[in-house]
């Protein structure tokens, strides 16, 4: 785009009539495109916009068509109801194919829930404490290597992190702690933190070096030791920032899709047991939109499954964003 | 004494996580790379699949992922440098139109990487490429299937955040005094934008498209409704083709081949390859920026 505005531009330079139009076309060149530019600003707000309608849109047939309330409810989709026998009762069953599909939402969300819990147990504790290391006791020629490697992490495509998980972490995990099944929460949950590790590490890490130096002083001043100071002082006026890193991250891991799909066993059971294989919003999406039929309730109820995927990480991400902002106001006393 | 003994403790607590973090992205990289350099061969990288895709190369696999991810860029960059631009030369960061941009491009950087599949197959694929046929092909399903173009788009959406907080943050870096002088000379501000400070910045677009195509080249759930294909025999030659991806073909590898076993050292090679692709181009970017900050701090 730049290309053809900038020879335009030298086309009518080179070739000047008078001063007064030169002016006047430089005038209007300059108008023309600091519209685009806003314009182009507006595809940004659309493109969200645009997002939530068509995903919303496909989705919109679940709460309004007769057609599909034969099949599934808001109703069937989230309150119990009598799948099994009176002996062994199965209020929440995720079964969209067969001759009676079952759509409850409810083992995909606890799965979603398992997967993500594990994920923030093991990635939490190791990027929190990686960052206070990073940015209160490493040395300066150390920091600068720690910080890059470990973003490298971000670097790594998630369905690379799947296939280690499937092929890999998975028997050692099973060697180690005996589990009945290959594929489980567990196992999902441990790569699912490989990828939220770098996200939390590098807003804790941001947080933390944006506490100022006189704080650390003023606590040294007073005899704390190094490591008081980082627990007592640094970490409570960061810990906006920590708590961003953890909401991004949990936001992060609740969306993330292939690593699940791969490593999770993607089976749709509700049960507490994280030893036990999981089905995820995400890779019910993936695994099942490929082979729907097009505009069947089962097709409607996956775009929904999009929907709640979108408005779970929509209320996560306002929730850092907005913890974000808090630190910075508390730090510079200042709104940006 | 004994705060001094509980200190080591709690330091040496940290530093042992940071050797957990790094021991474990060590075990990712050296289990594919140790596996997967075994099978890596000229004749891997150029050949097809072959005999179910237990034998053979990946090269259909990698030409779909770089024109996916060059189509991706043709759209992404100049959108993202605009708005970029848009950020850093235009906005008055009090008005409601930065808040609501900067907002939503915030929010479309968390958006899960499954949604913008789905996006794409409701917008791009039955919106757009339904639209496209009515108008042009008389109602003929020709552009209302997943396709390379609808793909590329969808990515160049979810890539979107990553070009225009690469570019903003290197047209900050461009010192406030070339622009007065480009104005001192007597230049309006666009000229000002596109013929100083743009240039300037352009380590800032190099890194940004160079980012934006390594987590094109690695993202996965986007393009699986939207024109990633299992196996073709032919390679995409039109927009509406489907085409085959290197992601896309490590999962289909390794979740619904009929003997695991038998495609591991293949599987571990194609994903040798995915990783070497992503972080090389990670690599490239990142020693582009560290050559940014050199010179932009000597410049001061």
């Amino acid at each position: 785009m730049g290309a053809p505005l900038l020879s335009a531009m030298s086309a009518n330079t080179t070739a000047l009539p008078t001063v007064e139009t030169s002016v006047a076309r430089r005038r209007a060149w300059d108008w023309a495109i600091e519209k685009f530019i806003y314009l182009s600003s507006l595809v940004a707000i659309a493109i969200i916009v645009l997002i939530f309608l068509f995903v919303g849109r496909e989705a919109l047939p679940v709460l309004t068509s007769p057609q599909v309330h034969e099949e599934v409810t808001l109703s069937t989709m989230f309150l119990p109801q009598n799948y099994g026998t009176p002996e062994a009762p199965l209020p929440y069953v995720w079964q969209p194919v067969g001759l009676h599909p079952k759509y409850s939402v409810m083992p995909l969300l606890l799965g979603s829930l398992k997967a993500t819990l594990i994920a923030m147990l093991f990635a939490t504790p190791l990027a929190l404490l990686a960052a206070i290391y990073t940015t209160e006791f490493a040395p300066r020629r150390m920091r600068e290597v720690i910080k890059p490697v470990i973003e490298m992490l971000a670097g790594i495509p998630s369905v690379v992190l799947g296939f280690f998980a499937l092929i890999v972490l998975a028997t050692v995990l099973q060697d180690l702690f005996d589990l009945e099944y290959r594929l489980n929460a567990i196992n999902a949950g441990i790569a699912l933190g490989l990828a939220v590790i770098p996200i939390v590490y590098t807003i804790c890490e941001d947080a933390l070096t944006a506490v100022p130096r006189s704080y650390r002083n003023a606590s040294l001043a007073l005899g704390a030791s190094p490591w008081q100071t980082a627990w007592k002082v640094v970490l409570p006026s960061a810990l906006p920032g920590v708590f961003a890193g953890i909401v991004l991250g949990f936001g992060r891991a609740v969306g993330e899709t292939m690593i699940v799909l791969m490593a999770s066993g993607n089976a749709a059971i509700t049960s507490w047991n994280f030893a036990e294989p999981v089905r995820t919003l995400s890779a019910s999406i993936a695994a099942e939109l490929g082979e729907v039929v097009f505009g069947s309730p089962h097709y409607h109820v996956l775009f929904f499954l999009g929907v709640l995927l979108f408005v779970i990480t929509f209320a996560f991400n306002w929730v850092g964003t907005i913890a974000v902002a808090r630190l910075r106001k508390r730090l510079t006393g200042a709104d940006r | 004494m004994k705060s001094r003994f509980t200190d080591k403790i709690f330091v040496f607590l940290c530093l042992f996580a940071v050797l957990v973090v790094i021991a474990m992205l060590a075990a990712v990289l050296g289990n594919i790379t140790y596996h997967g350099w075994d099978r890596l061969s000229w004749e891997f990288i150029s050949a097809s699949p072959t005999h179910g895709m237990t034998e053979g190369g990946i090269f259909p696999a990698i030409y779909g992922t770089v024109l996916l991810v060059l189509l991706m860029a043709i759209f992404v960059v100049p959108l993202g440098v605009c708005v970029a631009i848009y950020f850093s030369e235009y906005a008055d960061r009090s008005s409601r139109l930065y808040r609501w941009t900067r907002a939503a491009v915030d929010n479309l950087a968390g958006v899960p990487s499954i949604v913008f599949g789905l996006f794409g197959l409701g917008f791009f694929v039955q919106f757009v490429g339904g639209g496209v046929d009515q108008v042009f092909f008389g109602g003929n399903l020709t552009f209302r299937q997943p396709a390379i173009l609808w793909a590329s788009l969808t990515m160049a959406v979810l890539t979107l955040p990553v070009v225009i907080i690469s570019v903003e943050e290197t047209l900050r870096a461009v010192p406030q005094s070339f622009r007065d002088a480009s104005y001192a000379l007597g230049a309006t501000k666009s000229q000002t934008i596109f013929r100083v400070v743009l240039p300037n910045a352009m380590s800032g677009v190099l890194t940004g498209g160079i980012l934006a195509v390594s987590r094109g080249a690695g993202e996965v759930a986007p393009i699986l409704f939207v024109g990633a294909a299992y196996f073709l025999p032919h390679l995409p030659t039109k927009l509406n083709d489907q085409f085959m991806q290197l992601g896309y073909h490590v999962f289909v590898l390794s979740t619904q081949s009929p003997d695991v076993e038998a495609t591991k050292p293949l599987l571990y090679s194609t994903v040798f390859v995915l990783l070497a692709l992503t972080f090389l181009l990670n690599l490239v970017a990142v020693a582009i920026r560290a050559r940014l900050r050199v010179t932009a701090g000597s410049g001061r």
